[in-house]
Order: C-alpha cells, then sequence, then structure tokens
C-alpha cells in the first residue's frame, strides 16, 4: 500500500511534463483565475491531467474546487487564464457545455447528473439526442443504446431496472453508475466526478469506485473530487489539494501513505488555523 | 394475478386513462341525472364548441407548467388578440383584412410571451410574478386602445377565415374542436418526441441538471413563453372568430378554469412531468361540468360547489395513481380497504360472541 519512495524529485509536475511531451496531456489549466465580482474564487490555478491519470482533488468547503470544475466544463468561462484540452488550445469565449462534450470532458455530479422524474433513456441523451430531421427524437434508437449501456458499461442485470424506468427508482450508487456509464458511451477522454459518494451507504460508495477503476482501465483521465480520503487516496494517482481558491499542494501518490496524507491535510488546516489566529 | 398484473400495466401505461375515465363516470351520471339532455347530441355538439378555446389555453399552459413556471397572463393575450384581430378586420379594407389579422394578432400573442420570458429567463423575475404584471398590463393596455369599447365584427362570418377556423363540418362538427384536437396531437408530439420537449422535461424537473447536460435553460424558457404567447394568442381568435364580436374583457375568468383543466390532467405542478392527453380530456370535463350540472335540474347555485368536488376527485384519483401507474393505486386502496374488512370482520365477532353465550 505504501508505495512511498525516499527522496522523490522536488517538483513532481515537471517529471510529468517531461514524460507526457509525446502524448499531450488530457487537460492543462494556465493561470486560470476566477472573480465574481470583487471575490476572488480562483488564484492562479496551474494544473495538468495527463492522458491515463487519476487525480485525487482535495479540499474544504469553499476551496474553490466546484468553481474550477464549472470552469473546466464549459458552465461559466474563467476571468482570465487558458485551458487546454488534448494538446489544443480552447477558445474561451466561446467554450460551452457542449464544447466541453465535443471534446470529450464529461461530468458526474453529486446530485445534478440525472433528471429524477425522467426515465433512465432520457437521461443518458438529454442534450445529446439522436434526432430524426426537425429534431424529433429517436426514441427506438435511444432505447436500444441506452439498454446496451446498462447491461455491457454498466453491468445492470435483472433487478427490475429498465430504459423506461425513472431515476427516481435507483439508489444513490446506481444513479453514478447510470451517470458514469454515460459518460464512457460519449467516449470521454476525461470524467470528472464531483463528490460522487456523498451520502451514499458504503456499499453504494463500493460500485462506484470499482465504476471509477473502470474509467482507469479504459485508458481515460479523472478528476476525482471527494471529501473521503480513503476513497480519494485508493483510485487516485496524484493529488492535488487545493485551499481558498489557491492549488497548494500537487504530489503524486508515492510520497504519500493515506495515513500521511492525512497527517498533511491536518497540519496544513492546523497551520492555517494559527495563521488566522496571530 | 400474474395476468392481472400484466393487465394493469398495460391499462397504466396509456397515458391520460384516468381522467378519460373520470370523463366517462361524469358524462354516465349526466346521462341518468339528466337524460332528457345528455341522451341528444346536441348537448355534445355544444360542448365542442365552447370548450375549445381555452382547451387550446390550457394545451399551452400545459408546456409552461411542466418546465415548472406558471402562466398568468394569457387571459389578457386572449383579449389582446382578439382586439388586434377585430380591429385589423374592421379597418383594413380589403379581402385579405382577416388573415392580417390573424398574423397580426398572433404576433402580439409573441410579443407579450416573449417579453415574459425575457423578464423571468434574462432578468431573473419569477414567472408567477412577471405574469401576474403582464395580465394587468396587457388587459389594461388593450382596454385602453379600444377605449372600454367592444367591437362587432358580424361581417366576418362570411369570410373564409370563420369557415376555416369555426365552421360545421359536415354541417355539425365545430372546425374548432379539430383544431384543438390538432393543436394538441402535435404538443403532444413536440413534449414528448421532440428535444425541446425533452429540454422542457429536464428544465422543470431540475434546471442545474438541464444545464450541466448542456441545455440552454434561457433560450428555452424564452421560447416556451413565445410559444405560450401564440397559444394564447390562438385561443382567443378562436373565441373571436366564433362569437363574432371582440368584447375589452374577453377571457376573463379562463384563468382558474384552465389551470384546474391542466392540473385535472395529471400534469405535475412541481414540474418535470405533463400531460397533454391528460388536460385535452380535463379541459373537456371541467366545460362540461356546468352546463351538465345545471342540465340535472339543481338550482345553479350548487354548481360551483359540485365543480369544487369533482375537481378535487379528479386531483385525488391522480394523487392515487401517482407515477401515472395504475397498479400501485390499486395495491393502495386494497391496503385501505383490507384492514377495513379486517376490522369489521373482529368487530362483527365481538358483536357475535355475548349473543352466542
Amino acid at each position: 500500500m505504501t508505495s512511498t519512495r525516499s527522496a522523490p524529485p522536488k517538483n513532481a509536475s515537471t517529471e510529468k511534463r517531461s514524460q507526457t511531451a509525446a502524448t499531450p496531456n488530457a487537460l492543462e489549466m494556465i493561470h486560470i483565475e476566477k472573480y465574481f465580482g470583487l471575490v476572488c474564487a480562483l488564484k492562479d490555478i496551474n494544473l495538468k491531467v495527463g492522458k491515463n491519470e487519476i487525480v485525487g482533488l482535495i479540499g474544504d468547503n469553499g476551496a474553490g474546487k466546484s468553481t474550477m470544475v464549472k470552469i473546466l466544463t464549459g458552465v461559466f468561462p474563467p476571468t482570465s487564464g487558458s485551458l487546454c484540452i488534448a494538446g489544443r488550445g480552447v477558445d474561451l469565449g466561446s467554450y460551452n457545455v457542449k464544447h466541453a462534450h465535443a471534446l470529450g470532458i464529461e461530468t458526474v455530479y453529486q446530485d445534478k447528473s440525472l433528471g429524477e422524474k425522467q426515465p433512465l433513456w432520457r437521461n443518458f441523451f438529454i442534450g445529446r439526442e439522436i434526432c430524426y430531421p426537425l429534431g424529433f427524437l429517436n426514441v427506438k434508437k435511444e432505447k436500444e443504446i441506452a439498454s446496451e449501456i446498462m447491461v455491457k458499461t454498466i453491468g445492470f442485470r435483472g433487478a427490475g431496472i429498465t430504459v423506461d424506468s425513472n431515476v427516481s427508482k435507483l439508489s444513490g450508487g446506481e444513479r453514478q453508475g447510470v451517470a458514469i456509464g454515460r459518460a464512457m458511451h460519449f467516449e470521454a477522454e476525461l470524467i470528472i466526478l464531483d463528490e460522487p459518494t456523498v451520502a451514499l451507504s458504503l456499499k453504494e460508495v463500493r460500485k462506484v469506485l470499482n465504476f471509477v477503476h473502470k474509467i482507469k482501465a479504459a485508458g481515460k483521465a479523472c478528476i476525482y473530487i471527494s471529501h473521503n480520503l480513503a476513497d480519494v487516496y485508493e483510485i487516485s494517482d496524484r493529488f492535488v489539494i487545493m485551499d481558498r481558491g489557491r492549488i497548494v499542494a500537487d504530489k503524486p501518490k508515492r510520497e504519500f501513505s493515506l495515513k500521511s496524507l492525512d497527517d498533511f491535510l491536518l497540519e496544513y488546516a492546523h497551520g492555517r488555523m494559527d495563521e488566522e489566529a496571530s | 394475478m400474474k395476468a392481472r398484473r400484466s393487465l394493469w400495466s398495460i391499462l397504466g401505461s396509456i397515458e391520460g386513462l384516468p381522467v378519460v375515465g373520470v370523463l366517462l363516470l361524469l358524462y354516465a351520471g349526466f346521462v341518468i341525472t339528466a337524460p332528457t339532455v345528455f341522451t341528444k347530441p346536441l348537448i355534445y355538439m355544444s360542448f365542442l364548441q365552447t370548450v375549445p378555446p381555452w382547451l387550446v389555453l390550457g394545451l399551452g399552459l400545459t408546456l409552461v407548467i411542466t418546465a415548472g413556471e406558471i402562466d398568468l397572463s394569457f387571459p389578457a393575450v386572449v383579449a389582446l388578440s382578439g382586439f388586434v384581430f377585430a380591429y385589423v378586420f374592421k379597418h383594413v379594407p380589403g379581402p385579405w383584412a382577416p388573415w392580417l389579422g390573424i398574423v397580426l394578432a398572433l404576433a402580439a400573442g409573441a410579443l407579450v410571451g416573449w417579453t415574459n420570458g425575457i423578464l423571468i429567463a434574462k432578468v431573473g423575475v419569477p414567472s408567477i410574478m412577471a405574469t401576474l404584471a403582464a395580465q394587468f398590463f396587457w388587459y389594461g393596455i388593450t382596454i385602453l386602445i379600444a377605449n372600454g369599447l367592444q367591437i362587432d365584427i358580424g361581417a366576418v362570418e362570411k369570410t373564409a377565415v370563420h369557415d376555416l377556423f369555426t365552421g360545421r363540418i359536415f354541417g355539425i362538427v365545430p372546425a374548432q374542436a379539430l383544431w384543438a384536437a390538432g393543436l394538441a396531437a402535435l404538443l403532444w408530439f413536440i413534449l414528448n418526441r421532440h428535444k425541446f420537449g425533452e429540454a422542457i422535461m429536464f428544465i422543470g424537473d431540475n434546471p442545474n441538471v438541464a444545464r450541466v447536460m448542456g441545455i440552454n435553460v434561457e433560450a428555452t424558457k424564452i421560447q416556451l413563453f413565445t410559444l405560450m404567447g401564440v397559444i394564447a394568442a390562438f385561443g382567443g381568435l378562436l373565441l373571436t372568430v366564433e362569437i363574432n364580436v371582440f368584447f375589452p374583457n374577453q377571457g376573463q375568468g379562463f384563468l382558474l378554469l384552465t389551470m384546474a383543466a391542466v392540473f385535472i390532467g395529471g400534469t405535475l405542478i412541481s414540474g418535470g412531468k405533463g400531460s397533454v392527453v391528460g388536460t385535452f380530456f380535463g379541459a373537456y370535463i371541467i366545460g362540461s361540468l356546468q352546463a351538465g350540472v345545471v342540465a340535472t335540474g339543481v338550482t345553479s347555485y350548487w354548481v360551483q360547489s359540485a365543480m369544487g368536488l369533482i375537481i378535487i376527485a379528479a386531483v385525488v384519483i391522480n394523487v392515487l395513481i401517482g407515477d401515472g401507474r395504475i397498479g400501485p393505486a390499486s395495491a393502495r386502496i386494497r391496503k385501505w380497504i383490507l384492514p377495513a374488512r379486517a376490522q369489521s370482520a373482529a368487530a362483527g365477532k365481538t358483536t357475535d360472541v355475548p349473543k352466542g353465550s
């Protein structure tokens, strides 16, 4: 479990850069900043995610994780900075959710990935419908593909759940499974999981983690955001720690054991408290 | 048992079936209580004539409520579009005046709907406030430019427009009933089989989900309210052309009846799910109540209370059926009835025992 090596390179990201020079990074954020009015939500964010790398993003509430995710996925643009996806620069002026989808960035949110009252087949294709001319839906085709995803990618079998079932019938873990399966079906190169295991039972968390292992096995990249260090530790190749809108640490897994990661965060939090007290 | 369950699930998958059931029950009740009126076709023909204008409104409102919004301004659009049509018909010479009137009336409806949409989606005013204000404003404007006077357009009866929209097909069926049915079919396809309808459902379900899945929530809402404005204007046209007169407060009183028709039909007030078929039959239920209750011979003071009772009964049936399925409802009803039976059996025993001893 502890793959800690002695004397690791001081700067992990420089090593990463030389290593992935041949294959472009799945994602590169350069000097990204975001202001809401006068409030600075993100300050000088530089982040790279390799082609088949799982990055665990850790940070307290209000650290800026969700803001960062929303910029990555085109929900809103940053105030300044630039973004490269698969080695190519992105025009942030016209970047939106549809562009992000087209570039292979998919997001699985804690609670807003699926429409509760809608059947599964609609949830698979919402925003990317298979249409006849004039925008009418090809329901038959959508249902066929949806049921194929459910059996092959997600591994739902029987249990009375069909593509016509409403999302409200699924357990929390199954919902995340559907969202992840959808992302993989649309050939996402980078899947962002934003707190996917909040409010799930241990058994359901296990299911979600298994889905994340499938992402890695399929050769895709992933940013995994969670409060639960044990989860993050198990699946991540690298940890990025954020605090108050900045990245304060960016280290590969071999520099940490689960315990030392926990200690690091605790120490950091204490240091911050001392700093605030003084 | 298994066969019965599959029968239930087949029945449950038919959209709007409970509403159709309520409508048939209602007519059956009227046939029994007012046989002289309800066994002759005349009353049904008159429903086909009076219900369509606000059935059309209900169809549009179904989409708006499915998107989790509300529109209170459509009665004003009924007045405004009627005025625009009547004014153009009266003051523009030439044979194409009624057609121009229709185009301008629909455009006026689109304008009202579009401004509603801008206020709601771009400015962020809650739809209940924006459209409440719009309803006062546009009624006011209509009365103002009409000088508070009605416009008699009796001459419209001789035009093709009149025949097209409110003529009698084969001499009996009012054309507006077919227009309303056609619009219902079109809107059913838009809501259930078009990406615009899917966007409406997801927005009503959870606008955040819609947004992160790449739906342009603001643009969709503006389009939706504009569509609602056009549909309301069409409803106003059907009314004005049918009665051959514009009067400044036309449409007043439609608001609550239309909303009742939509909710009877099973459209969720919380958004995310709407039933065009349900609204279609819901509108005929509401539209038949007044005439029906009067025809039964009870004093007309009963009408309002009876309407209230029937509306609540229809909505309760929909709540019981929940998801639009009959299966769960039948199970729930059985659950209610069975303990009652067990109780009455127990009560029977206790009364039996003293007798025997």
